[in-house]
């Protein structure tokens, strides 16, 4: 039996209510080796109010990703989860998160955020995850994770009088007194020493907290040297960057680079635009996801299955409280698309932002 | 007749005069000069700076989280299309009931005095953010 994506998400809905109906999904993929299918959660914000206090609703965004995660039937190969486990880098807080996370039945790969990082350097967590950047293959796709929330060695070891003011002044999304987010040299030389040993035909696939390109400085929804790290995956037929930080739908192509963000399971962000005072440069291929109705508490939060076409990835985006979408690599126009919004007939109504 | 109006006119003159050294001090209700400007702009200045800092703060509600996690710059929160209908409340409200709204629940606190100073810093510094759109009262 054949059967798409979004059916795969009604399946695992009708796996929650109780019946397992045994489906098999089979995709027609030129290389049937790299057919498979990976889950990205991201941004959980696990919040310590006191003690073994938490904040509840951030709590549930996570424990509800994992669980919903853990039903998939067929089964992701890995799960990748894309920073800002804590909000405050604390040891109470990355320990709740770990817990939390460990729950998953599948191997998983992390990415550093700088709520995870501001206030030891990501000292503890490395102690839960490993090195801040790494890569891995699997299935003839080559994998990098980098930590690109550096930033100015200035701005990190010299401006603040302690560790826990800088981990303030950084998580404060719009705070002046923040610093725009970088891989580094050390980092990008590493990158190149890495990709040399690539082929230019295998396809990569990049995960990094911030978005590798340039949308909005003043909410870090930024990396200060995308471009030198865009100019090292430009010799490969097929690049991918998947990211998080910005707690919204975005989808980008810059030349054969494809961008794709992911949802939060703690909150959504509002789209740059919204801010009137800035100009901001969201991606005009990107649909926007719908406006988040606060009343809802899980709204405009989720995560996301990746399907892996020939080394393009197929977001499916399982909206809590909403409709669900897909935004998948179109080979034909050689952009990620929205398979049902992307044509301006399409859209509707709670996609406006003002 | 004539002595008669000359003593009026001095009269008045003198009693102008007097009334405008009265006045000085306090001009009349529409004078105001750039420096009043200057002060006033600074007073409201200051209630915007104390909503800012309020907006951020994790001591608003009682879960430690602020406003500005939500809502950096104070953004998708719309005052300028207050009051309207709420759909999730059933009835037109203020912005302020909103904000009470958020207190009471994603920070798990206590509403506010809603007219109160906090109140009014966050008013005031969340409609600061969203200057120069256009009123559209009732916009959903």
């Amino acid at each position: 039996m054949k059967m798409n994506l979004s059916n795969r998400r009604g399946f695992m809905k009708t796996a929650a209510i109780g019946t397992l109906p045994l489906s098999m999904v089979e995709l027609t993929f030129a290389d049937p080796q790299q057919n498979f299918s990976f889950a990205h959660i991201s941004d959980s914000h696990i919040q310590q109010i006191k003690g073994t206090k938490f904040v509840n609703n951030w709590d549930r965004g996570l424990i509800r990703a994992v669980a919903e995660t853990n039903l998939l039937n067929p089964k992701p190969d890995f799960v990748v989860f894309g920073g800002d486990l804590a909000q405050l880098g604390k040891k109470e807080e990355l320990d709740h998160g770990a817990e939390m996370l460990a729950k998953l039945n599948y191997k998983t790969y992390c990415v550093l955020g700088e709520h995870d990082y501001y206030l030891d350097l990501g000292a503890y967590w490395s102690e839960l995850y490993g090195p801040h950047y790494y890569s891995w293959d699997h299935k003839g796709v080559h994998f990098i994770t980098l930590n690109s929330i550096l930033t100015y060695d200035k701005w990190t070891f010299e401006r603040w009088p302690s560790d826990m003011q800088r981990m303030l002044e950084m998580a404060g999304l719009d705070n002046p007194n923040g610093s725009p987010f970088m891989v580094g040299e050390k980092q990008r030389a590493w990158l190149a020493k890495d990709l040399a040993g690539v082929d230019k035909n295998t396809p990569v696939v990049l995960f990094s907290h911030s978005p590798i390109q340039k949308i909005y400085k003043g909410w870090n929804f930024w990396t200060e040297d995308a471009e030198e790290v865009q100019a090292l995956l430009k010799p490969f037929a097929n690049a991918s960057v998947i990211y998080g930080h910005v707690h919204q739908i975005q989808y980008n192509q810059i030349d054969n680079i494809s961008f794709n963000a992911v949802m939060a399971t703690a909150w959504p962000w509002p789209y740059p635009a919204s801010y009137a005072q800035a100009k901001s440069f969201m991606p005009k291929l990107t649909v926007p996801m719908n406006r988040a109705n606060p009343f809802f508490e899980r709204d405009a939060t989720g995560w996301q299955l990746i399907d892996m076409d020939n080394g393009r990835a197929a977001l499916d985006y399982n909206l809590y409280d909403n409709t669900n979408r897909t935004v998948a690599y179109n080979p034909k126009t050689r952009q990620p698309e929205d398979r049902m919004f992307q044509s301006p007939q399409n859209r509707v109504s709670p996609q406006t932002h003002f | 007749m004539k002595p008669k109006i000359y003593g009026t006119v001095v009269t008045l003159f003198i009693l102008g005069l007097f009334g405008v050294y009265m006045l000085v001090p306090t001009l009349s209700a529409d004078e105001f000069t750039e420096k009043d400007v200057a002060r006033w702009t600074e007073e409201f200045m200051s209630v915007v700076d104390k909503g800012r800092v309020l907006w951020g703060s994790g001591e608003l509600g009682k879960n430690g989280v602020a406003c500005g996690q939500c809502h950096p710059n104070a953004a998708n929160t719309h005052p300028e299309t207050y009051p309207k209908f709420q759909q999730q409340l059933g009835r037109v409200v203020g912005f302020r009931d909103m904000v009470n709204w958020c207190l009471q629940h994603p920070l798990e606190g206590d509403a506010l005095d809603i007219n109160g100073p906090e109140m009014v810093a966050l008013e005031a510094y969340a409609t600061y953010e969203r200057r120069g759109v256009a009123l559209a009262p009732g916009k959903h």
